[in-house]
This record gives C-alpha cells, structure tokens and sequence, in this order.
C-alpha cells in the first residue's frame, strides 16, 4: 500500500477535485429545482473533502483527515435541517421551483 | 502505467461521470442514484490514498444516510418528471458560461503548483483508525464536542421546522 500514492501526482488529484467542484456550481446556476440544488452542494463539499485527504496524505498530516471528518458532521446537520427548511417551502408554495421564492427580490 | 493509475483514472471517470449525469437527468430520483455512484466512487478514492476510516464514514454517512434523507424528502414531496420545472435557455448558456470560467481560472491558478512530497509522507498509516482517533481525542477534542451541540441543535431545528403551524 506504501508504493500506491508514488505512482499519482498530486496535479492529477487537484485537476480531478476542480472537475468535481465546477461540476458542482454549473448544478447550481444551472437547475431550479431546490432538492438537485442541495445536492450539488453536497458534491462541491465532496470535492473539497477528497482534495484535503489527498493533501493530507501527501503532506503526511493527519490533521487534514480530521477536518474532513468535521466537515461531514456539520453536512450532515446541515441537510437535516435544510431539508426540513425545504419541506416548509413546498408547504407553503406546493413548489420546489426556486423561482417561486422571489419575495425578497428587489 | 501502473495499477494504481489505472484505479485512479477508472474512479475519475465514473465519478465526473455521474456527477454529470447528476445535473443532466431531469428525474430527482435518478439524480439522487447517480450522486450515489460518484459518492462510492470518492471513497474508493480515499481507499486508494490509504484513508480506510474515512472509507467507511464516507460510505455510511454520505451514501448511507444523507442519500437515504434525500431519497425520503422526494418520495414525500412526490417529485417526478412532469412537475420539474422548466427554464429558458438564456439563464444555461450564462450558467455554462460562468462554470466553464471559475474552471478555467481554476487550473490556471493552479496549474504552476508544486507540492514537495516531505519525508513524513512516506508514512503511509496516517489515515488507519488508530491514529485518527488518536489525533482526534487528543488534539481535536474541543470541536469534538462542540459538534455534538451542533448536532442537538440541527435535530431541534430540523423537528421545529417539519412541525404544522400551532396557531
């Protein structure tokens, strides 16, 4: 297992992570729907969390480790309650179109 | 090429892949299923870099139940392709637009970065359980415990949301 990071640079792994992160804004600009909009957060936080494991490895830090694993604490409260924020929204509109929530719009 | 590259580009294409298809397929329910495979696939990526813990959070936090929280809202809100909404094409040529940008600014900053493997790195059992727990015990112990009112306040939060109107 020791001779599997030689054969990776670390340029392929920050190339794949910045891949996965603007995958994940065009999701965002890109659909109107609420639910597929929470879940593109979820994966830009992926590809931050991954880029710091590989850094983390490749520095020898454990530290990079456990901040990935607080990242995933507060995700994971995160979507409970922006979720349940979500629940409220299609309540009151009978919608999960973000366009409908246009109240504060100037 | 050795093996590990081959994981390495096997696991990128699968993971951009679906996260692609992510964005692309109009029905939630298969958006949620292919966010799954792109989940699987960054924790096999963490297994090839040596992190079997976070493998194994990776796997039953995101996969598990985060994914299953999701599967559950859109079976409750009764989502399926003939209520998605519909945009005009301007707002996407724009969104590509600006996405193709932040990823072309991106690379180039990044492009010139050089990362000097340092000697401890050789150690490769950084990210076994036994040392992560160690670090995160001694050292991280604080926001450790912070996060647990953090979570208490989510499942406050999240139970006070979901409620009817009392009044």
């Amino acid at each position: 297992m020791k001779e599997v990071i030689i054969g990776i640079p670390i340029q392929w792994y920050i190339y794949l992570c910045v891949t996965l992160f603007c995958i994940g804004v065009l999701g965002v600009l890109f659909r109107r729907n609420a639910i597929i909009i929470f879940m593109c957060i979820e994966l830009m936080l992926n590809a931050v969390n991954l880029l710091m494991v590989s850094f983390s490895r490749y520095l020898g830090d454990t530290s990079g480790q456990v901040f990935v694993f607080f990242v995933m604490v507060v995700a994971a409260a995160e979507v409970a309650v922006g979720l349940a924020i979500l629940m409220m929204i299609y309540r009151n509109t009978k919608s999960t179109d973000i366009d409908t929530l246009n109240n504060l719009k100037w | 090429m050795q093996l590990s590259q081959y994981l390495f580009f096997f696991l990128s294409f699968v993971a951009v892949l679906s996260a692609i298809m992510v964005i692309l397929d109009k029905n939630p329910v298969h958006s949620v299923l292919y966010l799954i495979i792109t989940f699987i696939a960054i924790a096999c990526h963490y297994l090839l870099l040596n992190s079997t813990f976070l493998f194994a959070v990776q796997i039953i936090v995101y996969s598990g139940a985060i994914m299953v929280l999701f599967l559950y809202v859109i079976m409750m809100l009764n989502l399926n392709k003939e209520i998605e909404p519909h945009k005009k094409n301007i707002p996407k040529v724009i969104a590509v637009i600006s996405a193709g940008l932040l990823m072309m600014c991106l690379v180039a900053l990044l492009k010139g970065a050089e990362v000097n493997m340092l000697p401890a790195a050789r150690n490769s059992n950084i990210g076994l359980i036994e040392n992560l727990g160690k670090v995160l015990f001694k050292e991280y112990m604080l926001p450790f415990e912070i996060s647990s009112i953090l979570f208490l306040a989510a499942m406050v939060g999240a139970v006070f949301l979901s409620k009817k109107e009392i009044n």
